[in-house]
């Protein structure tokens, strides 16, 4: 069997608790992040990713301490983005043991921020996060329909979001975070036709994220070419649980991760 | 139990894991230490080159060589593993850098579709491995684009009493995954992110020392 169909939970953390809304707006708690992550480990989770929504510069000391307590205890690849702006930044994160580090924003800023990244610590701690829309009839196009967003999809940027996905691959990024904004938070299914066009593109691993709502949504993002799914509110209000999803992938025919491991118990 | 402190990236994952697993551990590069340490493990996340850099800034070729010598257990993990090798071709601007030689070959880009090789996937285990006791038929979190394709030491007499033991996965090609020699051992995946099947491979690396 090939490498698993990673199925990834997302918790957005504000000052060092858990939130997520419908379309990042609305944000309701839904709780301790390090106490999440350990279910979520226990679920069968094969990675964890934290998103890091502190508006307050002063309240993101927070995020460090919660990167820092989860990886105490949970022994799972963990991603930790949001705000992330300068190596330092990447360091600081890694040291606090974080694994990878997803980068938005400032790489649109500045795109040799991706290469002086992985040139750093290597394309592996690198996921570029894409939040992805269709182009708006009152917006500027671009060749294939699709553009970048910034401030979680409320503002268009005019970059063709194929092209973008591409170079950031080739400048470095080890792995990419497509988030599409017409799906998100309509629980309606996976956006497939972007997943398709970035895979056709791209050669690093693809996250399709937005969109969960049922576990028939799964198998279609892996047949378009997604190598992991990331999902946030369907686990966090426990209308899915990680084995459902994994039940579901498994039943498409797609190769899925079944630890029967347990602990090794200290001497 | 000495972890190798020899650069950035996120090494108190291995260093919190040895401990779950029962281990009295240390990260430190120093030289004293991790020459005395029961088991030293070497980790390595990022590039080659910069491994190569970064463990000889703190003269570990020299650690790895001595506690070979005197048959002191050492673990690779990841870019800790192909340093072993003779060299790799992944890119350097700075140009290619010799490993530390302890395993003839060279690491070289996996030939897959989907490159990084990232997430879960399974390895096939060689009988008699003591590594992967009891975890045999698990998988592991691999995250590497580079990786060594082909084992060729073979031991001659008098050192073919105890040949290596070499576990191999799958990702556009075979190539090594994990391998026991005498007392130099090294996995290309990480343990310490693979879950309580990584923690039993380490506590079975423990149990070893």
């Amino acid at each position: 069997m090939p490498v698993a169909t990673r199925v990834i939970p997302c918790l957005d953390v504000d000052a060092g608790r858990v939130v997520k809304g419908v379309n990042f707006e609305n944000l309701r708690d839904a709780g301790d992040p390090v106490a999440l992550a350990r279910r979520y480990g226990e679920q069968g989770a094969d990675e964890l990713t934290f998103l890091d929504v502190t508006a307050s510069s002063g309240d993101r000391e927070t995020t460090y301490d919660v990167v820092r307590r989860t990886a105490e205890e949970v022994f799972i690849p963990l991603t930790v983005g949001g705000g992330v702006r300068t190596v330092a930044d990447v360091d600081r994160l890694l040291r606090s043991g974080a694994d990878k580090v997803g980068v938005n924003t400032a790489a649109i800023a500045r795109p040799e921020f991706i290469d002086e990244v992985a040139d750093r610590f290597g394309a592996q701690v690198l996921v570029l996060s894409a939040d992805v829309r269709r182009c708006r009839p009152d917006g500027p196009p671009t060749d294939s329909g699709f553009e970048v967003t910034t401030h979680g999809g409320r503002r268009g940027t005019g970059l063709d979001a194929l092209a973008w996905c591409a170079e950031a691959a080739r400048r470095g990024a080890g792995e990419i975070l497509l988030n599409s904004m017409d799906a998100d938070g309509t629980k309606a299914g996976f956006d497939a036709e972007l997943i398709a066009a970035v895979r056709a593109l791209v050669d690093v691993p693809i996250i399709a994220s937005g969109g969960a709502g049922a576990v028939e949504h799964f198998p279609p993002a892996v047949a378009a070419g997604a190598d992991a799914v990331l999902a946030a509110s369907v686990f966090h209000f426990g209308d899915l649980t990680i084995g459902q999803v994994k039940d579901a992938l498994a039943a498409a025919g797609h190769a899925v991760r079944r630890s029967r491991a347990t602990a090794a118990p200290a001497h | 139990m000495v972890v190798l402190d020899y650069g950035s990236g996120n090494v108190r994952s291995a260093v919190r894991m040895l401990e779950r697993v029962g281990a009295d551990v240390e990260l430190t590069a120093d030289r004293e230490r991790a020459l005395a340490a029961d088991g030293l493990l070497v980790p390595g996340v990022g590039n080659f080159h910069a491994c190569v850099d970064g463990l000889r800034a703190v003269d570990g070729e020299y650690l790895v060589e001595m506690r070979l010598a005197g048959g002191r257990p050492v673990l690779g993990i990841c870019v800790g593993m192909q340093v072993m090798f003779e060299t790799s071709t992944e890119p350097s601007a700075s140009g290619p850098r010799e490993g530390l030689g302890q395993w003839p070959g060279v690491v070289d880009r996996l030939p897959a579709q989907v490159v990084p090789h990232m997430g879960w996937n399974t390895v096939d285990v060689p009988a008699g491995s003591a590594l992967f006791a009891g975890v045999e038929d698990e998988r592991f979190y691999f995250v590497h684009s580079f990786a060594a394709q082909d084992w060729t030491l073979q031991p001659t007499p008098p050192f073919d009493a105890v040949a290596p033991l070499v576990t191999y996965a799958e990702h556009g090609a075979r190539f090594v995954a994990a391998v026991e020699n005498g007392p130099l051992w090294a996995t290309q995946f990480h343990p310490e992110k693979s879950g309580d099947a990584g923690a039993r491979l380490l506590r079975n690396w423990l149990d070893v020392l």
